[in-house]
């Protein structure tokens, strides 16, 4: 559904993201992990249209979206979320989906009421009214969700929107993401939290220094020595299977 | 809504209640400013972004009206359609050429205040169209029969010569006002707040926000038109200095951000109480110090600052606060 070929993007001397390829196909949800700073969210404002790529192809359901406008990627049918959420903050919650839903939908009252209904799928049903500014963390992640899902989009892609959680909220979550899976919309997300990313992905890219250096399923990925020591360190793999020899 | 009808019905009455003269002439300055402030308001205080040269689209708006009357014999009940189209024209031109390049804050301000003289240096400069300096004087009909045909009301009978601009600002007042409410409750509208709330949260959710802006430039330009209009017909004069001077792009920022941005009923507001406040400043203060000119400038200078200080959202903000006090309920009144 999605084919990245070769993206590319460097800012000044620093390869942000450095020839990645990598495919997601319809009705799965795949994963992207990393360490702090490997690129991720670069990757993902490159697919969605927030950064333009030095080189390299993103195209969509067959068709060449490199270099298109976010509103106009938006359109087609792919979603991003922020890390940092970016509520509209004057409005309230029910106002800030509708906006979402404004995206296929001219006429207001049908875009209220389909905001009302996504609110009610994310489990937002009895914040409507609040004000997105007095929400709490797990809120604004929530209607960044949310707001997403009613621009009734194929692809959605989620950055980081389990950061800060405590461990029911991820719960929670995990379950909101698998149905929304289940309805047809097919998931591409950037996660730290591994309880989350073992429990939702059907595959996983790890991303370090801009480049791809593992794909597969979530439990080959994280076994991998190279990807242990991308995260914990040069012979961090080594030191923990002498770690685990020892327990056994 | 209903509140719309009570002040609509008031200000239609006014006249009649309060005779004509002083008051009347209070009020129609007054209902003059939140159209001003209506025109910026839409750009601003619903799209985030803030205008210091209407007065751009206010001397367009004027000048078209004189010209077409003084160069061409158009009547001016045909003139004010060019006046309006032909200005939310120069607004979605220069907005074209200011959100192009991403400019924003600031800089958007500072362009437009660089348009608004660059309007005003052009006007000056050609005096083969614009009659340069000297401004545009209208020819004075002084025929009754014509005064409809006309659009001067001076020799039109009494009540009409009393009372018919203070109508003619009160229609395009309650026209600007419903246009600003319709757009509030559209597609347009919505996307236009959430430009203003968060322009890439926008983009993110497939708004074209270089499009929504530029709808809303052109909006704000023809509301501001039409105060032009109404301005050229009441005083048949227009030059460069009224029409594209600072003086108007102050007013109608001024009244929107003292009234409450964002709100349909903030410009009025705002500006009733600029010229309540300016009133009473004369009448008061300027009576004391023997009606020194600018002593008004001095008190809305302090009065904004204490407004951006304390009132955020301007006295719509305050007498919804109020209004929840008092009611005791969170419902929004």
């Amino acid at each position: 559904m999605l084919e990245v070929r070769g993206l590319s993007r460097s800012f000044g001397g620093l390869k942000a993201v450095d020839d990645v390829t990598l495919s997601v196909p319809r009705g799965q949800i795949v994963s992207l992990i990393g360490p702090n700073g490997a690129g991720k969210t670069t990757l993902f404002a490159l697919i969605s249209g927030f950064l333009k790529p030095d080189s390299g192809r993103v195209s969509f359901e067959g068709r060449d979206i490199t270099g298109h406008k976010p509103h106009a990627i938006c359109r087609a049918g792919i979603v991003r979320t922020f890390q940092v959420v970016q509520p509209f903050a004057g409005l309230s919650v029910h106002e800030n989906i509708a906006v979402g839903a404004h995206t296929r939908l001219r006429d207001r009252d049908e875009a209220l009421e389909r905001a009302r209904e996504v609110a009610h799928r994310v489990g937002m049903g009895a914040m409507l009214d609040r004000p997105a500014s007095a929400l709490t963390i797990a809120g604004r992640k929530r209607l960044e969700l949310a707001r997403a899902l009613a621009t009734d989009p194929r692809l959605l892609l989620l950055d980081e929107v389990m950061a800060g959680l405590n461990a029911t909220e991820i719960g929670e979550l995990v379950e909101v993401i698998r149905a929304i899976r289940d309805e047809g919309v097919t998931i591409f997300l950037i996660e730290h939290v591994m309880q989350a990313v073992m429990r939702l992905s059907d595959y996983t890219h790890v991303l370090n220094h801009g480049a791809m250096i593992a794909s597969g399923t979530p439990r080959e990925v994280t076994s991998a020595p190279h990807v242990i020591e991308a995260y914990l360190g040069h012979g961090a793999a080594a030191r923990l299977a002498e770690l685990e020899a020892g327990h056994a | 809504m209903a509140g719309w009808l009570i002040i609509a019905l008031a200000l239609a009455l006014a006249p009649l209640a309060l005779g004509s003269g002083r008051w009347v002439e209070f009020l129609e300055l007054t209902l003059f400013v939140a159209v001003l402030g209506q025109g910026w308001n839409v750009l601003g205080g619903y799209g985030g972004q803030y205008s210091f040269g209407n007065a751009v689209f206010f001397g367009t708006g004027a000048y078209v009206q004189a010209l077409l009357q003084y160069r061409f014999g158009i009547s001016p009940w045909i003139s004010l359609w060019f006046a309006i189209a032909g200005t939310a024209a120069v607004g979605a031109a220069i907005g074209w050429l200011s959100f192009r390049y991403g400019l924003r804050g600031s800089y958007f301000a500072l362009i437009t205040l660089a348009f608004a003289e660059a309007f005003h240096v052009l006007a000056r400069s050609f005096p083969s169209i614009t009659e340069g300096g000297r401004g545009v004087q209208l020819a004075l009909n002084q025929d009754p029969d014509r005064a409809l045909a006309t659009f001067q009301f001076n020799f039109a009978g009494s009540f009409l010569a009393e009372n018919g601009f203070y109508y003619t600002i009160l229609a395009v007042f309650l026209a600007s006002a419903f246009a600003t409410w319709r757009m509030e409750r559209t597609r347009f509208g919505a996307q236009l707040i959430a430009v203003r709330e968060n322009e890439d949260a926008a983009q993110a959710l497939g708004i074209d926000a270089f499009r929504v802006k530029l709808g809303a430039i052109s909006i704000s330009a023809a509301i501001t038109a039409a105060a032009g209009v109404y301005y050229v017909q009441k005083y048949l004069f227009i030059e460069p200095g009224i029409a594209f001077g600072t003086s108007k792009s102050v007013e109608a920022l001024f009244a929107p951000i003292i009234g409450g941005l964002g709100t349909v009923v903030g410009p009025l507001l705002g500006s009733f109480f600029i010229h309540g406040v300016g009133e009473a400043a004369k009448a008061t203060i300027g009576q004391a110090l023997g009606d020194r000119p600018g002593v008004d400038l001095i008190l809305f200078g302090t009065i904004l600052i204490l407004v951006l200080a304390f009132l955020p959202r301007g006295l719509a903000g305050l007498w919804a606060a109020l209004w929840r006090r008092l009611t005791g309920g969170d419902g929004n009144a």
